[in-house]
């Protein structure tokens, strides 16, 4: 298997209707070639009709898709040379293992001793060596999982679709497939478009995460960038846990509830750093960037600002503790610590009168009514 | 309390079923003068004519389950692939007949197959033959009529089998670089072969003891083992004789039905919860 087969994927324009309701609206995406990017989103949001769009089983309303040069989009499944991992692995049961892994090698006129040899390969590779004569029916959830990823590699595609193929795995089990799954696409290197409606995932496993809702992109761009840098309301929602303040603009600096914050001079995505008079806004806030700190303790130091809040509940959550509180306009907030012995034993009681604690940096503008 | 509960109809099967059953079988091994003995079997050995109409019995009973399955598995396949509602309503076109009389179905064959019978009338009408074709009282008419009757067995459980199959499994085999027809026959087929050998078994089954359709659309020519029963019973009264075949019969289709469990998972396949 080499690297240099591996060929970017170029979407463009690509659009898909029933009836009234748009699956797919005008999709422009780039996959980079040898790239593992992952389609997160919602059910429904679109993201596999797209891989079916890529696969060929369904065909658009318009756009272009090509692999590399070659112009795909009226090209048969069976003509594609892709791979694709079912959700529900659609291994063939009347075939043993080996069989189902040689299938598609079968298909390609390889001879039966370079077959039996690839076969083997493969199997190595997902490590499932000695199972080659097993009856699909006596594999266990994991094992098939494999079978299907060896039958969609053996042939070295060029291009490796998955459409969730670890949700019907347990948690533990999924946890070390995504590790696995990633360290088989660096070995590979092949193109891989990963579908999945788990944000945790797509962050684990992607170079970069397509968040598609509504049959749109909303924001293309690396796990770090999308943590951190959300450039819409539903990103910000979508991935990871968030507390949303309203702001608005005064005197040429953001404000909340009246008082002046200090946020990052950095313009983030589409803000302007220096607002209009009145504008509005809403600013994102991650739990474990807000510090709790005891009230009246004077002024923070610069570059930190301070929101007086009335704590609510504070669970326990094993690795963690979350603390809800309310703001002074009557806004929700979740401050997450480490649930260190220390920690726990500075932990605010309900009732409490807190002061919750945020960096310039770590707070994320963004317009008031994302795209939906 | 289960078994009280199921007294009633326990008893009923015993009575109509079991004990009937019993006494044929018992008749079996007597002899034309009452005594216990194996003549009626070493007959069935010794004479030709009982190997004829096994050999009859079977040769129709095989030519019907082809007929059916090269008429009943295509259909069952457009009916797999047609959308629910659909399907739905061209299934009860073809389970309609079921539902209808085995006689009536069998003489209105008779009305349209005969010298003078609608097929040949409007056939000679139209300049496609001059003279009536012999359609009924032969081995063609016989099988027209009897595969008209067993379709429904075979499309069931094809229907069953094949709308069980994952369509995701078609859609890897074409992913994985198989044309249409090559998905077909590589996987779809063996998949489907479970519920045709089920049909199959079915119809065929079913045809070894089959009466009616052989008795008047064969016009006498053509002897199965029911029809010697019956020519036993009505025209010989040799309950004896009867009996014995009824006997073979029997113990040959449990004994098919017994294998065919072995190979499958036969309850499944026909129906059973899973």
């Amino acid at each position: 298997m080499s690297r240099a087969s591996a060929v970017p994927i170029t979407i463009r324009q690509v659009a898909k209707a029933y009836g009234t309701v748009a699956a797919l609206d005008c999709i422009d995406l780039d996959v980079r070639s040898g790239e593992f990017l992952t389609l997160l989103g919602p059910s429904g949001s679109g993201k596999t009709t797209l891989l079916m769009v890529l696969a060929g089983f369904i065909r658009p309303d318009q756009g272009s898709l090509r692999f590399g040069d070659q112009e795909v989009i009226r090209l048969a499944p069976h003509k594609r040379d892709i791979g694709m991992v079912f959700q529900n692995y659609a291994l063939f049961p009347h075939l043993d293992v080996a069989a189902n892994v040689a299938y598609p090698l079968k298909l390609r006129g390889v001879s039966a001793a370079d077959c039996a040899r690839r076969v083997t390969q493969a199997l190595q590779t997902v490590k499932l060596e000695g199972l080659g004569t097993r009856r699909v029916h006596e594999l266990s959830g994991g094992q098939r999982q494999r079978v299907a990823l060896a039958r969609a590699i053996v042939f070295e595609p060029r291009i490796l679709l998955m459409d969730e193929p670890l949700s019907a795995l347990d948690k533990q089990l999924r946890e070390s497939m995504q590790i696995e799954l990633r360290h088989l696409h660096d070995q590979l290197g092949m193109t891989t478009v990963y579908v999945t409606h788990d944000q945790r995932e797509a962050l684990t496993m992607s170079d970069r995460v397509a968040v598609i809702a509504g049959g749109r992109l909303m924001q293309v761009d690396t796990p770090r960038m999308l943590y951190d840098r959300p450039g819409n309301r539903f990103v910000a929602e979508f991935i990871g846990e968030s507390s949303f303040l309203e702001v608005t603009a005064s005197g040429g600096a953001w404000c909340w509830n009246g008082r002046p914050l200090q946020l990052s001079t950095e313009p983030s995505g589409s803000m302007d750093p220096q607002p209009a008079q009145g504008a509005r806004a809403c600013l994102m806030l991650r739990p474990e960037r807000l510090r709790i700190a005891q009230a009246g303790q004077g002024s923070p130091a610069p570059g930190t600002n301070a929101l007086p809040a009335r704590v609510g509940d504070v669970i326990y959550q094993g690795d963690t503790f979350l603390v809800q509180a309310l703001l002074d306009d009557g806004t929700r907030v979740s401050a997450r610590a480490i649930a260190g012995a220390a920690a726990l034993a500075r932990a605010p009681a309900r009732n409490e009168t807190v002061e919750l604690h945020f960096d310039a940096g770590e707070a994320v503008l963004l317009p008031e009514e994302g795209p939906r | 309390m289960l078994l009280g509960l199921s007294g009633p109809a326990l008893a009923l099967v015993l009575v109509t079923m079991v004990l009937p059953i019993a006494w044929l079988f018992g008749l079996s091994f007597l002899a034309d003068d009452g005594s216990l003995s194996l003549v009626r079997y070493r007959r069935m050995i010794e004479q030709p004519s009982y190997a004829r109409i096994f050999g009859a019995t079977f040769k129709v009973s095989l030519l019907t389950t082809a007929l059916c399955v090269v008429l009943g598995y295509p259909l069952a396949y457009v009916l797999s692939q047609l959308p629910r509602r659909a399907a739905n309503l061209c299934l009860i076109a073809v389970m309609l007949p079921f539902w209808t009389s085995l006689l009536v179905r069998t003489y209105a064959w008779l009305v349209l197959l005969q010298r003078r019978g609608l097929v040949n009338t409007w056939g000679m009408e139209l300049g496609l033959w001059d003279e009536p074709l012999a359609l009924v009282h032969n081995l063609s008419g016989t099988l027209i009529g009897m595969v008209h009757i067993m379709l429904p067995f075979l499309v069931l459980p094809v229907l069953n089998s094949m709308r069980s199959i994952d369509m995701d499994c078609m859609k890897a085999a074409a992913n994985l670089g198989a044309s249409p027809t090559r998905a077909f026959w590589s996987v779809f087929f063996p998949m489907s072969l479970p519920g045709l050998f089920a049909g199959s078994l079915l119809v065929f089954v079913i045809c070894l003891g089959f009466y009616v359709t052989p008795a008047v659309l064969g016009g006498g020519k053509i002897v199965m083992v029911s029809n010697q029963i019956a020519n036993d019973i009505e025209l010989f009264f040799n309950w004896g004789a009867a009996s014995s075949l009824g006997v073979v019969l029997l113990v040959s289709t449990m004994a098919l039905l017994w294998l065919a469990s072995r190979l499958t998972r036969l309850e499944q396949l026909l129906g059973a919860s899973r």
